[in-house]
C-alpha cells in the first residue's frame, strides 16, 4: 500500500510540484533568514572568539556587551593578576579612533591594543606579516578586508588600492606603519580592525584618566574558570566573564536592544505562513482530490489507518524533499556570497529547527486530510 | 464456501434514513430480499429509490437503522469495525459506476490492489492480477494507465479488480451508464461468464434496460421499499 501512496502522490505532478515548491520555499526562507539572524549574532562577538587564549574576560560591572567600553584604571590589572588561581593575566585596549588616510580621508577604525610582551587577543590569522612585526616603530596590524575596502587608497580615476604593508596611516594624528595584514571575524559594525601593542594604543587614543578597556585572564592549569571568574568578581568588585559567558551576554543585548530579532522573527514567521498556506492547502486539495480513490480503498477493505499511514508517508515523502531541497538552496545562498558583506551561518541546531518548522507545516497538512479520510463515508464511491 | 441454503444475501424488514427531524429522508422503507448464489440480482427503479443504499448495506459500507442483513450468514453489524472492514475485503467485490481506477498505478497495478489489501506479496498479486486481466481479453494492455485506456476498457479493468481476491459477491454500481450500448453489452457478457459462478452471486445496480436480459432476477425498487421481483427468461 505505500507504493501505491507514494505513486498516487507523484502520479499528479502538478500537484505534488505545487505541494513540493511550497515546502522547498518554506524551508529556504526559514533556513536563510535564520542563517543570516545567527550570522549577524555571531558578528556580535566575533571578537571574543578571536582573542582565543583567555579563559575570562574582566571589565566594568557597568559593560553590557563587548562595544560597551567602561575603561578601567590600569591598577585594576594588578588586582587581577593577584587573585589565587590566575596564571596570567593581560591587559587589552579597545576603542573607535579616526584613522587619516594618505589621500585626506579618514575612516572610523576599531583599535585593538595588545599587551605589549605577550602579544595575547591579537588575530586568528595572519595574512602577511608577522604578529611579532607589531613592535616594530608606529607598527600596526590592518584586518584585511578594510585594507581592501574601508581603508583602500582612492585615486581620482576611481580606482582603489588596498592598503598594503609599508603604507602609513595617522591615527589620531600619530603615525601608523603597517606591519602586517590578518583576518578577522566580521565585526557587527564593520569597521576596519587595526591591531597594535597596548602602549601604543594608549598613545594613540586621546588621553583619558582611564583607558583599560578588559584584563585578559588564563586559569592555573586544573581551576575551574566558573568559579574562578567568581573568585575575581568577589575579590576585585569588578565584571568577569567566561569567554562563552561573555559572548553570550553579548548576543543577550543584541537579542533584547536591537530589532533584529523582531525584523527576522518576521521574516521567518512569514516563510512559516506562506509555507503553510502553499504546501498545506495543495496537499489538503490533492488529499480532496482523491477522495473518491480512497473511498474506493475503504470500500475494498483498506482500513483506516492503513488510509492514514499512506497520507503520512505522502506527506513524509513531500515534507523531506522539500525540507532538503529548501536547506540546499540556502547552502548554495550562503557559498555564492560567502566573500561578501553577508552575515551567514548554518549551525546543525539550525537545521533541526527548519527541520522542525517543515515537519510541523506537513503534520499540520497531514491532519487536515487524515482528518478528511477519517471521516470518509465509503459510501461515497455509489456517487456518481 | 456456499451457505446451506445457497443464499448469498439475506435482507430483512432492512430500514435507513438519512437526516434527522423533520428533514429526514427515508431511503430504505423495510426491504426484504434475498440473493442466491450462482445468481445476478438487478435492483432497478427511478432515481432516488433507494437501490444504492441498499447495496450499500449491502456491502457494508453503510450500517442500516433496524432490520437485518446477512452476507452468506455474516451480520455486519455484529462486527467491529475492523472486522468488518476485512470481511468486506475478502468477501466482496465491487465494481463502480465511474470505474474509480487509480490514474497514477498501471491496470496490473490497479488490479493487484485488493490483494495487496488483503496482505498478498506485491508480486504474487501482480502475477494474478496479471492473469486475470489476460481473462478479461486485456492481457497486452497490462502497463497502460487508466488514461490510456477506452471507457470499456477501463470498465474490463475495473471488474478484473473486483474479481481478482475471488471475492463470494459482486457489488455493481451502474457498471453499464458510463459506457456506449455495444461496450456495456460486451462488460455485462463478461460479469455474466467470468463472474458469476455456483459459489458467487451478483448484485448490479442499474438503469440500463438494454441489460436487464442479463439477470436472473430483477427487484423492482420504488420509494424505499421492492415493489416486485421478476424471474428473467433465460435469454443469455
Amino acid at each position: 500500500m505505500n507504493t501505491i501512496a507514494l505513486k498516487m502522490l507523484l502520479g499528479d505532478r502538478a500537484k505534488y510540484l505545487g505541494i513540493l515548491m511550497g515546502l522547498t520555499f518554506a524551508s529556504l526562507l526559514i533556513t536563510q533568514q535564520l542563517s543570516i539572524f545567527v550570522g549577524l549574532l555571531t558578528r556580535t562577538y566575533g571578537f571574543v572568539t578571536d582573542a582565543g587564549l583567555a579563559d575570562i574576560w574582566v571589565m566594568d560591572p557597568k559593560v553590557q556587551f563587548i562595544d560597551d567600553l567602561k575603561p578601567l584604571q590600569e591598577t585594576q590589572l594588578l588586582r587581577v593578576r593577584g587573585v589565587d588561581g590566575v596564571q596570567w593575566a593581560v591587559p587589552l585596549y579597545k576603542g573607535l579612533l579616526k584613522a587619516r588616510q594618505a589621500d585626506g580621508s579618514f575612516q572610523t577604525v576599531n583599535l585593538i591594543g595588545l599587551d605589549d610582551t605577550t602579544l595575547i587577543g591579537g588575530p586568528p590569522e595572519m595574512v602577511a606579516g608577522q604578529l611579532a612585526d607589531l613592535r616594530r616603530s608606529d607598527g600596526v596590524i590592518v584586518d584585511v578586508v578594510g585594507a581592501a575596502d574601508k581603508l583602500a587608497r582612492h585615486n581620482p580615476d576611481g580606482s582603489h588600492v588596498p592598503l598594503q604593508i609599508g603604507d602609513v596611516l595617522e591615527l589620531n594624528d600619530h603615525r601608523a606603519v603597517v606591519v602586517g595584514l590578518c583576518r578577522v571575524s566580521r565585526t557587527f559594525q564593520s569597521q576596519p580592525v587595526v591591531y597594535t601593542t597596548y602602549s601604543r594604543a594608549t598613545t594613540f587614543a586621546p588621553r583619558e584618566r582611564k583607558r583599560l578597556s578588559f584584563v585578559l585572564v588564563k586559569a592555573k592549569p586544573g581551576v575551574d574558570v566558573h568559579a574562578l571568574s567568581a573568585t575575581i568578581r568577589r575579590t576585585t568588585g569588578l565584571a568577569a566573564y567566561t569567554r562563552d559567558g561573555f559572548a553570550d551576554m553579548t548576543v543577550q543585548y543584541f537579542l533584547k536592544n536591537t530589532g533584529i530579532p523582531i525584523n527576522f522573527g518576521i521574516a521567518v514567521t512569514l516563510g512559516f505562513i506562506v509555507g503553510t498556506a502553499i504546501a498545506g492547502q495543495t496537499f489538503y486539495n490533492f488529499t480532496l482530490d482523491n477522495l473518491r480513490h480512497f473511498g474506493a480503498l475503504k470500500a475494498m477493505g483498506t482500513s483506516t489507518g492503513t488510509l492514514l499511514r499512506m497520507i503520512l508517508l505522502q506527506a513524509a515523502l513531500v515534507g523531506s524533499t522539500g525540507y532538503g531541497l529548501g536547506v540546499g538552496l540556502a547552502s548554495l545562498f550562503g557559498y555564492l556570497l560567502r566573500n561578501s558583506e553577508l552575515a551567514f551561518r548554518m549551525p546543525w541546531q539550525l537545521l533541526v529547527l527548519s527541520a522542525g518548522a517543515v515537519t510541523l507545516i506537513c503534520m499540520g497538512s497531514a491532519l487536515l486530510s487524515m482528518h478528511k479520510v477519517m471521516r470518509l463515508e465509503p459510501a461515497i464511491v455509489f456517487k456518481g | 464456501m456456499p451457505t446451506r441454503d445457497g443464499l448469498a444475501v439475506q435482507c430483512a424488514a432492512l430500514v435507513k434514513s438519512y437526516g434527522a427531524g423533520d428533514s429526514a429522508v427515508m431511503a430504505l422503507r423495510g426491504v426484504d430480499l434475498e440473493v442466491r448464489t450462482g445468481e445476478l440480482l438487478m435492483l432497478v427503479g427511478p432515481s432516488g429509490c433507494g437501490k444504492t443504499t441498499l447495496i450499500s448495506v449491502i456491502a457494508g459500507i453503510l450500517d442500516q437503522d433496524a432490520g437485518e442483513c446477512l452476507v452468506f450468514t455474516q451480520d455486519f453489524q455484529r462486527m467491529s469495525q475492523h472486522a468488518k472492514t476485512r470481511y468486506r475485503g475478502q468477501t466482496i467485490g465491487f465494481v463502480f459506476q465511474a470505474f474509480n481506477l487509480i490514474p497514477a498505478l498501471t491496470a496490473v497495478e490497479n488490479v493487484a490492489v485488493p490483494l495487496l489489501i488483503n496482505g498478498r506479496n506485491r508480486r504474487v498479486a501482480q502475477a494474478r492480477a496479471s492473469a486475470m486481466l489476460a481473462q478479461v481479453g486485456l492481457g497486452n494492455r497490462l502497463q497502460a494507465l487508466p488514461s490510456q485506456l477506452s471507457g470499456g476498457q477501463q470498465q474490463r479493468v475495473a471488474v478484473a479488480r473486483a474479481l481478482v481476491h475471488e471475492p463470494r459477491l459482486i457489488v455493481c454500481d451502474e457498471p453499464t451508464s458510463a459506457l456506449d450500448a455495444e461496450t456495456g453489452q460486451r462488460v455485462m457478457d463478461l460479469l455474466r461468464s467470468v463472474a458469476l459462478s455456483q459459489e458467487r452471486a451478483l448484485v448490479i445496480v442499474t438503469h440500463d434496460a438494454h441489460i436487464f436480459h442479463f439477470a436472473d432476477r430483477i427487484a423492482h425498487m420504488n420509494d424505499g421499499r421492492i415493489e416486485q421481483i421478476v424471474h428473467t427468461p433465460e435469454t443469455h
